[in-house]
């Protein structure tokens, strides 16, 4: 077990940003913080990554307590925070020659495992270039690599790809499996449903600070949500107004109501749509998809996750 | 790509094996010893210098030579022709001992102020640095160090330019560079501490026109202080500034009212320097460890 806790809680003054969680990770897994914003994503990783102390419960990384052995733990994982916190006056290869020195790497050590991370990181070609005109998901990347300088067992990863166009977002998460294929334990938060479903062998869904749900992203969504999904969209300022038209229908156990469409979950979309037809239903679109992660937080809180 | 290399250089520990591993494999990493971990925090300062030296560098030259053209030439011949230099000295002998200790306190300020608040705020790299082995009382040891550096390097110029265009009476002027350095950590430390109570940088008008370019008019610089309003006169011995210009001109000149005021002034400075420490590595953590 590389992380444990146990009723690990994250308060700012009177706020709880983070309410009493239970969380294991094991050695060699993906493992995943799926929430919106303000969930207590980022509070939770900053505990883990020892960087702000928990305000109760019991936290235990490699077995050791951030409280006592903060330096020692840190010595040993690798920190990707939501903000890149690059220094963008530098070149690329000064960033990570910076970083290996804080982690006691000799000068030699630490430009080698740089040249090889360059490359990991597809940055060679830039590596004497400053750092601010780079691209958003090129400057991810080399924060990546910059935390892996210490080659460390554990990589924590805060919104990996929050901002990113949807090319640099895969080139990234190629990135990711290859590290996982090698044995690094990664922690990824995330309101990507989709990333989650990408990256995560295991996952965790976070609300208010809260934990609601646990498990893999295919256990998650037979347990919380059906097989497929018609998203109906009608030419009508209140999707409210058709909710009764549509409940009843065939093969459907359920119905979502959303500002611009109403979701209806099913275990066989054409079925379903058929049906509504049939009724005299007529929405301007229709879409049998499968379920996804968005649906099962979706269900278990009535929101969506990214707004 | 040879990604396959990421992980080359990993010694891993042998099964089982509860010894160090060194740094690069893992299990437990060997601890850095103080020495490592100031080393790495001054490291990174530096980099940063080496890219911006060349335009400071010109700065640190001319500084003096404004000075040496304005007081010298212009003040000190008016105030040696009517009053006859002051307490016996040439004025250009008075004041420039005094202007070491003075610009001190400038470069101290432009190290401990807006460059601080840039490592908390836009580049966050005392956040990045916190995520890594490093405490925080390596960070402002470090960044202090660098900040010694900076005051060192300018004062010498200051004072060996100066010296070249007569503005010392003898050799006592070299007391004036450890002098000079440690009236300036007297204000870059208290200041660091200002910085990180500080959200925005609106707090620094207040700070440079309540307290720095009074303290630089009042503080015994330009005329002695007694020339002041007695009421004000307190006012002086509670800065720093004028401690460091009063030990300055005395050891530059040689003219010095009594060995066990000049104690009282290195004593005063060390407190700023050591409340200021005590203050700064409270203010950093509360900033920094949340
Ligand atoms: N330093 C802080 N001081 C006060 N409130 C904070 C602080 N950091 C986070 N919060 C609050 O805690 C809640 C959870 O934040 P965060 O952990 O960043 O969530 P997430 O990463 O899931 O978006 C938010 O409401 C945020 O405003
Ligand atoms: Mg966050």
């Amino acid at each position: 077990m590389l992380v444990s806790a146990r009723g690990l809680t994250k308060t700012f003054g009177d706020f709880v940003a983070v309410d009493g969680i239970d969380v294991e990770v094991r050695r060699g897994e993906a493992f995943g913080f799926l929430g919106p914003n303000g969930a207590g994503k980022s509070s939770t990783m900053r505990m883990i990554g020892c960087v702000s102390p928990a305000t109760g419960g019991e936290l235990r990384i490699f077995g050791q307590d951030p409280a006592v052995d903060g330096p020692a733990i840190r010595a040993r994982l690798g920190s990707c925070p939501q903000a890149d916190m690059l220094d963008e006056e530098l070149t690329v290869q000064e960033n990570l020659w910076i970083y290996g020195r804080y982690f006691g790497l000799t000068k030699a050590q630490t430009r080698k495992r740089a040249t090889e991370l360059l490359d990991f990181a597809q940055l060679t070609d830039r590596r004497g270039d400053k750092v601010e005109p780079l691209s958003g998901g090129m400057k991810r990347r080399l924060t990546i690599a910059r935390s892996l300088i210490n080659n460390p067992e554990l990589l924590l990863l805060d919104e990996p790809t929050t901002g990113l166009d949807p090319q640099a977002r895969h080139i990234l998460w190629d990135r990711l499996f290859r590290l996982k294929r090698q044995g690094v334990t990664l922690i990824i938060t995330t309101h990507y449903m989709d990333e989650a479903e990408q990256l995560c062998d295991r996952l965790v869904v976070m609300d208010h600070g809260r934990i609601v749900a646990e498990g893999s992203p295919r256990d998650l969504i037979t347990r919380y949500s059906t097989r497929e999904v018609v998203e109906l969209r009608f030419d009508s300022d209140d999707h409210a107004d058709h909710i009764d038209a549509v409940t009843g229908v065939a093969a459907a156990s359920r119905v979502e109501l959303l500002p611009d469409r109403l979701l209806v979950y099913t275990d066989d979309g054409d079925a379903t749509s058929a049906d509504l037809h049939a009724r005299g239903v007529i929405p301007l679109s229709t879409l049998v998809r499968r379920s996804t992660l968005e649906d099962v937080f979706l269900h278990l809180t009535g929101r969506t996750l990214v707004d | 790509m040879s990604s396959s290399t990421v992980q080359s250089t990993a010694t891993t520990t042998a099964p089982g094996g509860g010894g160090r591993a060194g740094r690069g494999g893992h299990g437990t990493r060997e601890p850095l010893s103080w020495l490592e971990r100031i080393r790495a925090v001054v490291g990174y300062f530096l980099t940063v210098y080496r890219r911006t030296w060349r335009g400071s560098i010109i700065g640190r030259f001319a500084s003096p030579l404004f000075f040496l053209l304005a007081m010298g030439l212009g003040l000190g011949s008016l105030v040696d022709a009517k009053a006859g230099g002051v307490g016996g000295l040439s004025y250009l002998h008075f004041v420039v001992p005094a202007i070491v200790a003075t610009q001190s306190m400038w470069v101290a300020m432009g190290e401990s102020t807006y460059q601080v608040m840039g490592y908390f705020k836009w580049n966050k790299m005392y956040a990045a640095m916190l995520a890594t082995p490093l405490r925080v009382a390596d960070i402002l040891t470090g960044h202090l160090l660098t900040v010694v550096f900076h005051l060192a390097t300018a004062t010498t110029i200051f004072v060996a330019v100066a010296a070249e265009f007569g503005g010392f009476a003898g050799w006592g002027a070299l007391w004036c560079i450890p002098i000079g350095v440690l009236t300036g950590l007297a204000f870059a430390v208290p200041v660091f501490a200002y910085t990180a109570s500080q959200q925005t940088e609106d707090g620094y008008n207040i700070l440079f026109r309540m307290v720095v370019s009074p303290l630089m008019l009042f503080s015994g610089t330009f005329f002695p202080i007694a020339q002041l309003p007695v009421w004000l006169q307190p006012i002086a011995w509670a800065t720093p500034l004028w401690h460091g210009v009063e030990l300055a001109r005395g050891a530059a000149t040689g003219v010095v009212s009594s060995p066990v005021a000049a104690w009282v002034h290195v004593a005063a400075l060390l407190a700023f320097v050591g409340i200021g420490w005590v203050l700064a590595l409270r203010l950093f953590t509360r900033r920094l460890v949340a």
